[in-house]
């Protein structure tokens, strides 16, 4: 069960990385929760998340590798 | 021999087998609304009103600036303090006179959207903040609007196509996305986080792309997918988008109601207002912020752990000049009238202050001290 995590706009700047590999995530449920530990002023961040490119709202199992996104909107204009 | 079409503005695009004459009288049958004539819009206007788009519509309330030019690239150092829009349609219709331009030049809004949007079939976000965009979203909901979304973010760049009608899927919008408005101060504007020039341009032009495939019917448009570009690395990740039988709860179900819907307080109240315990245990020594209590004198428990003044609710309109910090943070018993204080104290002040609530009370907060 390994995330291959993809990070985006200040996403990246609360956590300084693009990518990350987390080890042992059983659902994003968790992931969120690891992550949030991590980083608590991601805590309060919004952002889509997208598995394996496919946008999910509720709480999904993981199995195998999957490569998840998260997408902090942008308001520049 | 002379060809009839050697001299025509467009042979260049006609000549694709894909568009040809057909797809150039479909664009020319179209309406395009590019709403914020900025980083974003200038591009897409340049490039609609080069690809002869029948009817284009720009709307625009500000004036130019001299540090707009690095990417504003419809305008010079001649049209400083110059309305945006005004000047962005004299210079498109030199470009092209053969199209009709329209100039609104006036802030977009829920008194105007609904009467703006509706005269054109697609319309372009380029605005440069969250109350706009979800004013946006919702107006071309509300009309069944096709929606050509872009945006940035210091290195990178957002782009998709929202609330597209089709048969066989059903249209994803922007609040599908993103449902909560972000709070203030957690995602910077192009002023406060820096942006180079080119990002905008190249995001603009893939919008007014986006909007030339979705008139003339080639190739796949980004319907119900989300684009991100990333200038430093030249990374484009694509995802699907979904839509959530709940959206349609948070839009404005009509034009009345739209009109009632307060976007700015939307796009701060939902996250800037409300402060977890957390939060708030971190900030109870910093000096710099004003904490109010707004219950009634005299409502127990008292607060002794750090410094606050005593302003109820009932009295709070009248003693607004008494809170001068530029950051203050309301609390009451549970959450509750410290919310209505926040949204009275961000109706006064606006984004100036920063004005939270502390979620749960004073109940909460010593519960969670246990």
């Amino acid at each position: 069960m390994q995330v291959h995590l993809t990070l985006f706009g200040q996403l990246a700047d609360i956590t300084g990385k693009t990518e990350m590999i987390l080890h042992d995530i059983p659902d994003t449920e968790t992931l969120i929760k690891t992550l949030n530990e991590m980083y608590p002023s991601l805590a309060n961040a919004k952002y889509a998340i997208a598995l394996n490119k496919k946008v999910i709202k509720e709480n999904t199992s993981l199995s195998g590798d999957n490569n998840i996104a998260l997408l902090p909107p942008f308001s520049g204009g | 021999m002379s060809n009839p079409t050697k001299n025509n503005r467009y042979q260049r695009q006609i000549s694709l087998k894909e568009l040809g004459e057909i797809g150039q009288q479909k664009l020319k049958d179209a309406k395009v609304l590019v709403i914020g004539a900025g980083g974003l819009g200038c591009p897409a206007l340049l490039y609609l009103a080069g690809a002869g788009v029948g009817r284009l519509g720009i709307v625009d309330f500000d004036l130019v600036s001299l540090s707009n030019l690095h990417r504003q690239v419809l305008f010079t150092v001649h049209d400083i303090g110059l309305s945006k829009a005004l000047r962005a349609g004299d210079v498109l219709e030199q470009i092209n006179p053969d199209i009709e331009v329209i100039v609104f030049n006036e802030k977009i809004s829920n008194a105007n959207a609904l009467d703006i949007i509706k005269g054109f079939d697609i319309i372009l976000d380029g605005t440069d903040n969250f109350a706009s965009r979800y004013l946006i979203n919702d107006a071309c909901v509300i009309l069944k609007k096709t929606l050509v979304y872009g945006a940035i973010s210091r290195f990178e760049g957002q782009l998709a196509v929202f609330n597209h009608p089709s048969d066989t899927k059903i249209a994803v919008n922007y609040r599908d996305l993103f449902p909560q408005a972000p709070a203030d101060g957690e995602v910077l504007n192009c002023e406060e986080a820096g942006v180079i020039g080119v990002l905008p341009g190249i995001i603009g032009t893939m919008m007014a792309n986006e909007t030339i495939k979705l008139i003339t019917g080639i190739g796949n448009a980004l319907i119900n997918r989300l684009l991100t570009y990333n200038s430093l690395n030249n990374h484009f990740f694509e995802m699907e988008l979904l839509a959530m039988p709940e959206t349609g709860k948070m839009i404005p179900e009509d034009a009345g109601a739209f009109l009632k819907f307060n976007y700015d307080w939307f796009c701060s109240i939902h996250s800037a207002f409300e402060l977890s315990q957390e939060e708030f245990e971190e900030k109870i020594h910093d000096k710099n912020i004003q904490f109010v209590d707004v219950r009634e004198s005299g409502e127990t428990p008292q607060v002794e752990d750090f410094d606050h003044i005593n302003i109820p609710l009932s009295r709070l309109k009248d003693q607004i000049p008494d809170i001068k910090a530029e950051t203050i943070i309301l609390f009451c018993q549970s959450g509750k009238r410290s919310a209505g204080a926040a949204e009275i104290l961000s109706k006064h002040f606006g984004k100036s202050r920063k004005i939270y609530s502390l979620k749960d009370g004073i109940a909460g907060w010593q519960k969670s001290k246990l």
